[in-house]
């Protein structure tokens, strides 16, 4: 039987800092663990956690646990899966929320085999329902084109990865106190048979996409990698960041970083300015939480027009130079 | 060598929103009419993935799917793009599986099988998106998994796979057996042949059923579903969309320009 009084989230770091899901999915846990009188209890992985660890809490976590052996200092499915899925068979917890992140796509499946859990991938909404201790969690579905509700099995652990920007962090108490507890058993024999042989952080130049408040994104309609030049003067005119769909990352125009959709980056601009996208779900789905979209397209009847609150049927190699002139006079 | 590859017959991801319909009763998708479904575009890229390595070396390619008749399709098309062999496992006394369950039956299938070094799938499968399939059969058969590859490269016996996550590119390398999923980045899938398609027409496709296989439904039939589905239900993103004309490119830049710096956004 799980315990319906642990709610696990499992963090993870961006820049040496909490990264901004873990945030928000302690947001959610709290009002998850509210009607269920639960503690949220955070698993920090890796070095260097302490200062992590007070940020944890005053995000709204009860417990903190750190695991700072070294063997943990780098990502690695194997090992990360492992302590996991060890730590969750002592805590017994009811529900584990894991960001939908590249390491959380990777460890969630690993440690749900392993735990007999229950799992729902890239959830939009976690919802408790106290009586029957049961959890329900929407994801879309179908590219995007549907949502579908699952529930979890009450007794049983319920494993979610959760899109970042679908929950709102907790308000901070800086005040908040709260345990911190070092992991410091041994990790265990497990297996890492896999070597990692290289690995190079490409630099983005700019704002980052998940943090901007302005994108410009282009798709396959904008037809070459010189085409992507105009995107780019309209972003640092708006100092907005740059996008693109999947189709200039497959063809190689852009790096795979700016990919924005389901197998992409999640966004949540207040501005959106889609060039040349024809608005496939896939890509749609990543851009469903933006305030004001713009859509600039050939084709007047690109389904992109349908999800844009303004248009513009126009060839934008002859409307983004114009665009952007009478957007530098009204911005001044 | 010998490769697996695990494909999945889905509704053309490309099918228009419009034309997507669920039956709200049952909590299914109505199959379009008129829009054939198709191999997953993702198990499309674990087929040219194990094409790529077989135009180097010696290499047996065998596709598994587990689907009803109308999988033969699916199957018929990987053997025309340059696979050798295909098996279909007849689903339907499976009833309902989840990913857990699918993951745990191609596991025996794979088995069966038998004499892998290579097992392919794609990242996730354009109808449900979980993306899970191909780390949990690793996990049943006790083999590791690097996901989401980008290109794979089989150099003495051992295998290299590039990836690209976020902001990062990562390069791994294990022995074989392994499982590696692969994603979008990896390019095209080539188009199958004329003498391709011909010559795949010619090959017989077994058909196996649970007698073929070990299972236990207690484990992948539909009482082992980890979580009921409740409900299903479209998703509209539409909004209101004004569109701003004019009599040139040039009046239509300067409205638009009006526009957005009326949205004060920015």
């Amino acid at each position: 039987m799980t315990d319906l009084r642990e709610i696990l989230v499992v963090g993870e770091t961006d820049d040496g800092k909490l990264a901004g899901i873990t945030k928000e999915l302690l947001g959610g846990a709290k009002r998850l663990a509210e009607p269920l009188g639960s503690k949220i209890n955070l698993l920090l992985i890796g070095g260097e956690s302490i200062p992590l660890a007070r940020e944890g809490l005053i995000s709204g976590a009860d417990r903190v646990y750190i695991a700072d052996n070294p063997a943990f200092s780098e990502f690695n499915s194997e090992s990360y899966t492992h302590l996991i899925s060890e730590f969750c068979k002592k805590l017994n917890p009811v529900l584990c929320l894991i960001g939908h992140t590249d390491a959380g796509q990777e460890v969630a499946p690993r440690v749900a085999v392993k735990l007999w859990a229950g799992l729902c991938m890239g959830c939009i909404e976690v919802r408790v329902e106290p009586e029957q201790g049961r959890f329900i969690q929407t994801r879309p579905v179908y590219g995007g084109k549907a949502l579908a509700e699952y529930s979890s099995l009450p007794g049983r652990i319920q494993i979610d990865t959760v899109r970042p920007k679908s929950m709102a962090p907790g308000a901070f108490q800086e005040d908040k106190k709260g345990e911190i507890i070092k992991i410091t058993e041994e990790i265990g024999s497990f297996l890492t048979r896999i070597r990692l042989i290289r690995r190079e952080k490409q630099e983005t130049e700019g704002i980052k996409l998940e943090e901007a408040k302005v994108i410009v994104s282009g798709g396959g309609g904008v037809g070459s990698k010189e085409g992507f030049k105009l995107i780019k003067d309209l972003a640092q005119l708006l100092k907005g960041a740059i996008g693109a769909t999947r189709v200039p990352v497959d063809e190689g125009w852009v790096p795979h970083s700016l990919e924005i959709g389901q197998t992409g980056k999640i966004v949540s601009p207040d501005l959106y300015i889609a060039v040349g996208i024809s608005g496939a779900t896939q890509h749609i789905t990543g851009i469903m939480s933006s305030k004001y979209t713009v859509a600039i397209n050939k084709d007047s009847n690109a389904n992109i027009f349908k999800v844009s609150n303004l248009g513009a049927v126009a060839d934008y190699r002859e409307l983004l130079p114009s665009l952007i002139e009478n957007l530098k006079v009204l911005i001044q | 060598m010998r490769i697996i590859v695990c494909v999945k017959q889905v509704i053309d991801p490309d099918l228009p929103p419009a034309k997507f319909r669920i039956d709200e009763q049952t909590n299914r998708v109505i199959p379009p009419e008129g829009m054939p479904p198709v191999i997953n575009p993702y198990d499309a890229l674990a087929i040219e993935a194990a094409l790529r390595i077989k135009d180097k070396q010696d290499a047996r390619i065998i596709v598994v799917t587990l689907g009803d008749k109308s999988s033969e399709d699916v199957i018929r098309r990987s053997l025309a793009m340059g696979a050798d062999e295909g098996v279909i496992i007849s689903d339907s006394t499976f009833g309902g599986l989840d990913g857990f369950g699918t993951a745990d039956i191609l596991s025996q299938v794979i088995k069966k099988i038998g004499d892998y070094n290579l097992i392919l799938c794609g990242r996730q499968a354009a109808d449900w998106d979980m993306g899970i399939v191909g780390s949990l059969i690793a996990e049943y058969l006790s083999v590791p998994v690097i996901t989401r590859a980008k290109g794979l490269e089989v150099i003495d016996g051992k295998v290299r796979v590039e990836r690209i996550i976020q902001d990062t590119i990562e390069v791994f390398e294990t022995e074989f057996p392994v499982l590696v999923t692969v994603s979008s980045e990896l390019g095209q899938p080539r188009i199958p042949s004329a003498w391709g398609i011909i010559d795949a027409a010619r090959k017989e496709i077994p058909v196996w059923t649970t007698k073929d296989i070990e299972f236990d439904l207690g484990r992948v039939g539909i009482k082992a579903k980890r979580n009921p589905l409740l409900k299903l239900s479209l998703v509209s993103y539409e909004r209101n969309c004004e569109f701003v004309t004019g009599e040139n490119t040039a009046e239509v830049a300067r409205k638009l320009a009006t526009k957005i710096v009326e949205t004060k956004l920015i």
